[in-house]
């Protein structure tokens, strides 16, 4: 070894793990201009959470600056794609040019079980107006109404919805009042979204006018109470490579009776009696917040925050339910099953986490997921470096507790926020306010969420929207063992060498929620992680050149 | 060919004027082509003795792909090619993505073609400059000389005023400048002297002053232009006049819009304080 004997420095290359997060701050920050460099200031954020849990504020749900290539997507995939899309017995009807409705037909890999239901499936179709030159010229409202009668006749289906895109707002066709039209011609339920891409300053928006239209048109249409016991409704789940089917397992195992998803593996009959549950779980709180907190005005149906991503997380999420009802018999059976279930999550975990242990992850994806996957990447002995969501509010980093300091801009207000009073008929607190009392004191919080701050590590690094030049910086800095993001910036990330796990569509794997799930995860991870297929990034004559040469002028 | 584009407050006589205009150009023995660029399609009506014109539009949606310029083109008195862009009905779709449509349909169809041998082309457009599809034509090199029809009236030179601002952001950009400004008179008081002083402060000339006459109204009732109508009546010599004057014309500028207190001031000015 040769070593300088005088010293004692250690030969063993220490990764440039940065000591200093406001450093690399500063770094990723550098190359912009000062108006930009302020404005992203702001949205980046080193954590420090103080006892009690407040952390730092950080700058989110605000517009993206223009040139900053984003991850974001609009208006349109929020309501359309996301909340929408899972539903299987709605047709959803794009309206507008081909592509809008083409590009959002089932790229999120959500799943459904058709044969759960009457056999009705409209997923497997892309329904669109097709919008043309003579359609933005003279108005689409003629060729809309065609669209629904064909999809009527062709189908028969319970239930139309129409997604309004840009040109439709622009234009001015009014869906509502040819949705309204149709509703009354055919007999069956027609719905409209105007969910423009252009409206609000990510798919955020587009999840709350989904939100909107469901509880104006669909919650509520149907009172039956349908048998079962400790009747819930999950939200914000959407059945991402079968997600939502693991998560049915353990309900079905614990005899908890799922009486709507929001919106994975779900259908339109669901949602109209879903204000009919005793308790509404919330997993994804930035994209389906709104209806909960609807239904507890309007129904008195209370909810509190569960997450299925991660072993632990499912434990608890799941111990949280049998706290609420109460009752020693559910109790006993959560405890049973996750006894029965954890062991063979254990075994697979203590098999990779050798290979994982140490490794370091960043997480950049949609508005709870990169909170949630910290779970999975805990239980791996894995660390989170930097998380960041694309859509996320503030509430949503740093916890409900500072809703009341949200500044509304005029981005939101753009929004419609219905005004929702109690139902005067069908208004039932589910549970009175001394046993809410005794549950809060025990624990069970109701209608909060804390947000993904609180739970994340002092110094590390929170980015809101996050740039592709961040990105790149990042990476260069962290050298991290993995990156989790969607598909855009899938390939961008591995060419530096780093894998990649998509987290909206899962590439092609999951489901990751529930136990099953958090197996799967671990075994993806670990053969992520420990692939050697990244060592052959750079050509072997650009690590051992053959030959070498000098310019003449050198 | 010289490609020509009137603007002016909506009401304010640009059909009637280009189409008596483009009569006296015709009986010069000049070959004109108008585009009526406005969804109502009345741009060519005294050109051609009534609303017979299939619009460019209406024709593109029935026929689909398989459209020839005799389909949208007629010719009107004394040689003129009338076509109108035509568009939807009031308050749907978009009438601007249709003056955009169809000025380019048009191109394609060659109707500026080399081998029309046209002296003149006239835009007359709808109103105000209201959005990106009503300034097609001063847009890309359509159209290079601007005429704004205008009276003494307050509201017709703030619209005046307006079109130029228009004007300067695409003059910039594309090479378009301002002709003029036509008077067509409303008998205001000190209409003339106050329009002139409109012109001078926005760099350009009042090309021509044209009086009021019933005698306009009396050939319009009659589907007509007043040179078709009554070819001998001084009406009829006003607009051989303003063709004259626009076919001599060789003045071309950036025009300097006003401020709004500059041009309320030039109202007082001419309006109240004489």
């Amino acid at each position: 070894m040769a070593m300088g004997a005088k010293n004692n420095k250690p030969t063993k290359t220490v990764r440039p793990d940065p000591k200093d997060p406001a450093t690399i701050k500063d770094r990723l920050l550098a190359k912009y201009p000062p108006k930009v460099a302020r404005k992203r200031a702001k949205q980046i954020v080193v954590n420090k959470v103080k006892p009690g849990g407040d952390v730092p504020v950080i700058s989110s749900n605000v517009r993206t600056v223009p040139g900053l290539i984003g991850q974001r997507g609009c208006c349109y995939a929020g309501c359309k794609g996301v909340v929408l899309g899972p539903t299987r017995d709605i047709i959803n009807i794009t309206h507008g040019p081909i592509g809008c409705g083409f590009y959002s037909w089932l790229t999120r890999r959500n799943q459904t079980d058709p044969d759960s239901g009457d056999g009705q499936n409209y997923m497997p179709y892309c329904f669109s107006t097709d919008m043309q030159d003579e359609e933005i010229i003279f108005g689409g409202e003629k060729k809309l109404k065609q669209a629904i009668q064909e999809a009527y006749d062709n189908f028969k289906p319970k239930a139309i919805a129409v997604f309004a895109t840009c040109p439709v707002g622009l234009i001015g066709d009014d869906v509502h009042a040819v949705c309204r039209e149709m509703k009354a011609k055919l007999g069956i339920n027609v719905f409209g979204f105007s969910c423009e891409g252009y409206k609000g300053v990510s798919q955020s928006a587009g999840h709350h006018i989904a939100n909107n239209g469901i509880f104006k048109h669909v919650v509520g249409l149907d009172d039956t109470v349908k048998e079962g016991n400790y009747r819930i409704n999950l939200l914000g789940e959407y059945n991402i490579g079968g997600d939502a089917f693991e998560i049915e397992r353990l309900f079905e195992k614990c005899g908890i009776t799922l009486v709507s998803s929001y919106s994975g593996n779900s259908s339109i009959d669901q949602f109209a009696n879903s204000h009919t549950a005793d308790l509404n779980l919330i997993m994804c709180h930035r994209s389906i917040n709104y209806v909960a907190e609807m239904m507890e005005t309007k129904f008195g149906v209370p909810w509190i925050k569960v997450n299925f991503i991660g072993a632990a997380a499912t434990a608890k999420s799941l111990r949280k339910i049998a706290q609420y009802f109460d009752e020693p018999e559910l109790t006993a059976v959560v405890e049973k099953v996750i006894a029965e279930e954890m062991p063979a999550v254990e075994a697979a975990c203590a098999d990779v986490r050798s290979r994982t242990e140490g490794k370091r992850a960043m997480l950049f994806v949609g508005g709870s997921r990169a909170h949630h996957y910290q779970e999975l990447f805990n239980e791996l002995g894995m660390k989170t470096l930097s998380a960041g969501y694309e859509f996320g509010h503030r509430d949503d980093y740093e916890g409900r507790r500072v809703l009341p300091d949200i500044k509304v801009d005029a981005d939101s207000r753009n929004i419609e926020e219905l005004a929702i009073e109690p139902d005067p008929e069908r208004f039932n607190p589910r549970i009175s306010e001394e046993k809410k009392a005794d549950l809060e004191a025990a624990g069970l919080k109701f209608a909060e969420y804390e947000g993904m701050m609180p739970e994340m590590e002092d110094g590390s690094l929170v980015i809101d929207d996050p740039s592709q030049h961040e990105t790149d910086e990042l990476i260069k800095q962290f050298k991290p063992d993995i990156f989790c993001a969607g598909i855009k910036e899938k390939y961008a990330v591995q060419k530096h060498g780093i894998p990649l796990k998509q987290l909206h569509s899962y590439d092609y794997g999951g489901p990751y929620a529930g136990f099953k799930g958090a197996v799967n995860f671990y075994k993806e991870i670990d053969r992520m992680v420990n692939s050697k297929v990244w060592q052959y990034m750079r050509a072997p004559w650009e690590e051992h050149p053959e030959l070498s040469a000098t310019y003449a002028w050198e | 060919m010289r490609k020509v584009a009137i603007y002016g407050k909506g009401g304010i006589g640009k059909s009637t004027t280009t189409q008596n205009t483009v009569a006296g150009l015709a009986e010069m023995g000049k070959k004109v082509m108008v585009v009526g660029c406005d969804p109502k399609a009345d741009s060519t009506r005294l050109l051609l003795g009534g609303l017979a014109q299939r619009t460019v539009l209406d024709t593109l949606r029935e026929e689909g792909e398989d459209v020839e310029l005799e389909d949208v083109r007629k010719e009107g008195f004394g040689g003129t090619m009338c076509t109108e862009s035509g568009g939807p009905e009031p308050g749907v779709g978009c009438a601007g993505r249709g003056i955009i449509t169809s000025i380019n349909l048009l191109e394609q169809l060659g109707a500026y073609a080399d081998g029309e041998d046209l002296d003149y082309v006239f835009y007359d457009v709808l109103g105000d400059v209201v959005c990106g599809g009503f300034a097609m034509p001063i847009r890309e090199g359509k159209a290079q000389e601007i005429y704004i029809v205008v009276s003494g009236e307050m509201m017709a030179m703030y619209a005046a005023n307006n079109i130029c601002k228009g004007i300067v952001k695409f003059a910039e950009a594309g090479g378009v400048r301002l002709g003029g400004l036509i008077c067509n008179s409303r008998k205001v008081d000190n209409e003339m002297e106050m329009i002139q002083a409109l012109a001078d402060k926005l760099g350009t000339q009042m090309i021509h002053f044209v009086p009021r006459d019933n005698m306009v109204q009396r050939a319009e009732i009659n589907r007509k232009t007043v040179i078709e109508f009554e070819a001998g009546h001084s009406q009829a010599e006003e607009y051989r006049t303003l063709a004259k004057k626009i076919d001599a014309n060789e003045m071309r500028v950036i025009p300097t819009p006003l401020p709004i207190e500059e041009l309320e001031k030039l109202l007082i000015d001419y309006g109240i304080a004489a």
